[in-house]
């Protein structure tokens, strides 16, 4: 049974987006209603809403059969408080401590009330999301009481959160008996920047240019969902052209970001072969789109109202992508016929259907573990309504499924490169956005190579920025991280995390 | 007797000033092998001697022995490059020293990075093992006179040599830190085998222990030579014949870099409780290199 858009008073903002009010008491019921078709929380979190004549909001997108729902609870002013949706949805959990950290908004009666965004840099009985957040930055040791194991020969080792290589900061408590991990638990939140008390007052353009920059390695992604809001919420058209190049960008950096883990994946069991092959591809890949586009990753190339750049030349894209084809099909048969990378692959890092469905994963792991979910295939918007996108899928969740999984999203968006450009219209390539004076809000969705990105807008009178939320895949997929660990031995864990490879910027803000 | 002495210093100086040189070309080809561009051969050299130019930062908690366990490690390994005969046999420190000595020697070194890191796991029963069946053959522990006698006997092939020597590759990978068993140039610290041992080193311990890798991967090319392609070696004394054990030697070890690198371009890291299996086959086909002696060859 589909949730009823009139039963819950949602209506369609967006091709499969829809928005509602409700009461606090109808948040749990239409949570247990989503679970009940199937569907899954998304994301939650919170705004302060005084300044609008109001309390406070908790905001939630459930992603239901048939669209995203995205419902706002009015709290309070005075400790607002909503009931706890963790046990519905568990990835709720992370989600509401980083709320009430962010906001002093508390979900009722949850199991974990730890902080998880806060590691001593303000103050605990400051929430720095609030509009009248004045409080001096302070460093205050991050005491935060990690989950004990305890029992006979259980030893725990701590890792990070400043690593050996280069790579983000991530804290990594593992409990391991003998040389299998019991259980590991992940401190995150190192790489807060505010980024999302830094968008209030931005004018809209800059704003495209910040949300971009969220998690630079899904930037178009990003930069695609925050501008589709700022549209919705304008009513601002977007030239059918652009429609399509955004498109175009999303997979080719799907495709850059694809091609760079599965070199890294080589490289985590020591084939440098694969790594270095792989990387010489992205390398190929990010010059030419440098040279089609003026910038390798795309920055900036998604703006308001439409795009910045054209593309002139179709000719060397093409060339490329069927030179990529051929060159990964082969690297795919060396990585097929390696015995040791196939052992290192198959049975590492499970996440088996079952527990993933209980616990939201979502995105590219998701899809390896049977979540079997892609807003280009069941929601598509403009262009991707128009290409019959094929979602790759894999049952086995480990290790190998997910570079399985990358494989066949690589064939298959250099399928969708060539027939955005034979497809694509010709015509302008940027509007204007519609002027506004009151307040305005939208939500764009768009999923990036990792999974799907949502960026919810306010636009206050002033036409400028007055609420911005993005969240990342990261959030529901790293709960799953700690999960797929279990039983595996410690040395495997750098393999695992790298074929999930989730974004800390991300998801720290 | 002097002429000994001059000539056991000129080894051991020989083998601690080209060593890097080995690891240059191993380095070299794997780069070519991976189909990128190669960094220059003398890189090592430029690595040690940037090393040494540095200032060395130690934690405040570390003991005496964190200072020291460098110096003892190259001290170990250069007595061990001075113990395997590489150009010339029967030198001085021969007397003193046989296969079992050696092994105590690599074992020396490795409990003191070790106790530097409190690392487990070995491979040295196993690398005896290896040196019995060619002491059987030659009825002698000591490292001159099995390479004397299987150098200058007539040329029969010994099955059980053959495994022997497969075996030594095998635990010589595992012993130089080498892919499969474990990865030099990983930046995951939760991967490293024996990187994670000298984490904590920097500036000029870090130098030695870099140094004294090189030497080690060195020593142990050498000893592989040495016990089975061991023609071409100067006898004692023999400063003629010098040149020629020279360039045997390099054109040997060029071999059997390359011969290293290629088999590490083309295997990816085991799944470390795998490890264990594979030190097993390699002590497994060490056995049945000794038992093949007994059955065949006595």
């Amino acid at each position: 049974m589909q949730i009823n858009t009139q039963d819950w008073n949602l209506k369609t903002i967006a091709p499969h987006i829809w928005r509602g009010q409700m009461e606090v008491g109808q948040l749990l019921a239409l949570a247990h209603a989503v679970k009940d078709e199937g569907g899954q929380l998304q994301a939650l979190w919170g705004s302060d809403d005084r300044h609008l004549n109001a309390g406070y909001s908790i905001h939630v997108a459930f992603h239901a059969a048939a669209g995203l729902a995205w419902v706002s609870v009015a709290l309070a002013s005075e400790a607002p408080a909503y009931p706890d949706l963790a046990h519905i949805f568990p990835q709720a959990d992370r989600m509401q401590r980083a709320t009430f950290d962010l906001l002093g908004i508390k979900a009722e009666d949850a199991v974990d009330e730890r902080k998880w965004l806060r590691h001593g840099a303000w103050p605990a009985d400051t929430y720095p999301l609030r509009k009248d957040f004045s409080a001096a930055p302070v460093r205050e040791l991050d005491a935060y009481p990690f989950i004990q194991v305890e029992g006979d020969g259980v030893h725990e080792i701590p890792v990070g959160p400043i690593h050996a290589g280069t790579i983000e900061p991530g804290h990594f408590r593992f409990s391991i008996i003998g040389d299998r991990v019991l259980r590991l638990e992940q401190r995150l939140g190192y790489t807060h920047k505010g980024s999302e008390k830094r968008f209030e007052g931005m004018d809209l353009n800059t704003g495209a240019r910040l949300a971009g920059r969220i998690s630079g390695d899904a930037h178009s992604a990003y930069a695609w969902a925050y501008c589709s809001a700022v549209e919705t919420a304008t009513g601002s058209a977007v030239p059918p052209r652009a429609a399509w190049l955004r498109g175009l960008f999303l997979e080719i950096e799907r495709i850059a970001n694809h091609l760079g883990d599965l070199g890294y994946l080589g490289n985590d069991v020591a084939l440098s072969f694969g790594f270095m092959q792989f990387w010489r591809l992205k390398e190929d890949w990010l010059r030419l789109t440098a040279r089609l586009f003026g910038h390798r990753y795309l920055f900036d190339c998604i703006v308001p109202g439409g795009v910045s750049v054209d593309l002139s030349d179709a000719a060397p894209l093409l060339a490329e992508a069927d030179r990529l084809e051929a060159e990964v099909r082969s690297l795919k048969a060396i990585y097929d016929e390696q015995a040791v990378l196939q052992d290192r692959f198959v049975n590492t890092g499970t996440c088996k259907p079952e527990i993933a469905a209980r616990l939201g994963l979502t995105g590219l792991p998701g899809r390896a573990s049977g979540q079997a979910w892609d807003i280009r295939v069941q929601f598509p918007q403009a262009p991707y309504d128009k290409l019959d996108v094929n979602m790759a899928t894999h049952r086995k969740g480990d290790v190998f499924a997910r570079s399985e999984v990358r494989f066949a999203e690589v064939y298959e968006t250099l399928r969708l490169i060539r027939e955005i450009i034979r497809q694509m219209p010709t015509g302008a390539i940027r509007a204007d956005l519609t002027a506004t004076d009151d307040v305005r809000e939208g939500l764009g969705w768009v999923e990036s190579w990792r999974g799907p990105v949502i960026v919810a807008v306010r636009i206050g009178a002033n036409s400028r920025l007055d609420r911005v939320h993005a969240h990342d895949p990261s959030w529901q997929n790293w709960p799953l991280l700690e999960i797929g660990i279990i039983g595996n031995i410690v040395p495997d864990f750098p393999l695992i995390n790298k074929s999930f490879n989730l974004s800390y910027s991300g998801q720290d803000l | 007797m002097t002429a000994g002495i001059l000539l056991q210093i000129a080894q051991t100086l020989f083998a601690i000033l080209l060593a890097p040189l080995l690891l240059g070309w191993v380095n070299q080809c794997r780069a070519w092998l991976q189909g990128r561009g190669a960094p220059p051969i003398t890189q090592p050299y430029r690595v040690i001697r940037k090393l040494f130019h540095k200032d060395a930062v130690i934690a405040h908690h570390a003991s005496p022995l964190f200072r020291f366990a460098p110096y003892m490690i190259f001290s170990c390994m250069a007595l061990a490059a001075g113990i395997v005969p590489m150009i010339a046999n029967d030198l001085p420190f021969s007397p003193a020293a046989d296969a079992i000595a050696l092994v105590g020697v690599f074992a020396l070194a490795r409990v003191f990075l070790a106790l530097a890191a409190m690392d487990i796991g070995t491979s040295f029963p196993a690398l005896l093992m290896v040196f019995f069946t060619a002491s059987l053959i030659s009825q002698s522990t000591e490292l001159p006179a099995i390479v004397e006698s299987l150098a200058h006997r007539e040329f029969a092939i010994y099955p059980s040599l053959a495994f022997a020597a497969v075996a030594f590759w095998m635990i010589s990978i595992a012993e130089n830190a080498r892919i499969p068993v474990d990865n030099p140039t990983t930046h995951l610290e939760l991967t490293m085998i024996h990187e994670a041992m000298i984490l904590e080193y920097s500036a000029r311990h870090l130098a030695l222990i870099e140094w004294a890798v090189a030497l080690k991967l060195f020593t142990y090319s050498a000893l592989g030579i040495a016990l089975f392609l061991p023609w071409g070696i100067a006898p004692a004394g023999d400063w003629g014949a010098l040149p020629l054990a020279v360039l045997a030697l390099f054109a040997k070890m060029a071999g059997g870099g390359f011969l290293l690198a290629f088999m590490e371009a083309i295997s990816a890291k085991l799944r470390l409780f795998r490890v264990p299996e594979y030190l097993g086959t390699a002590f497994l086909l060490a056995v049945l290199g000794m038992l093949i002696h007994f059955l065949l060859e006595v």
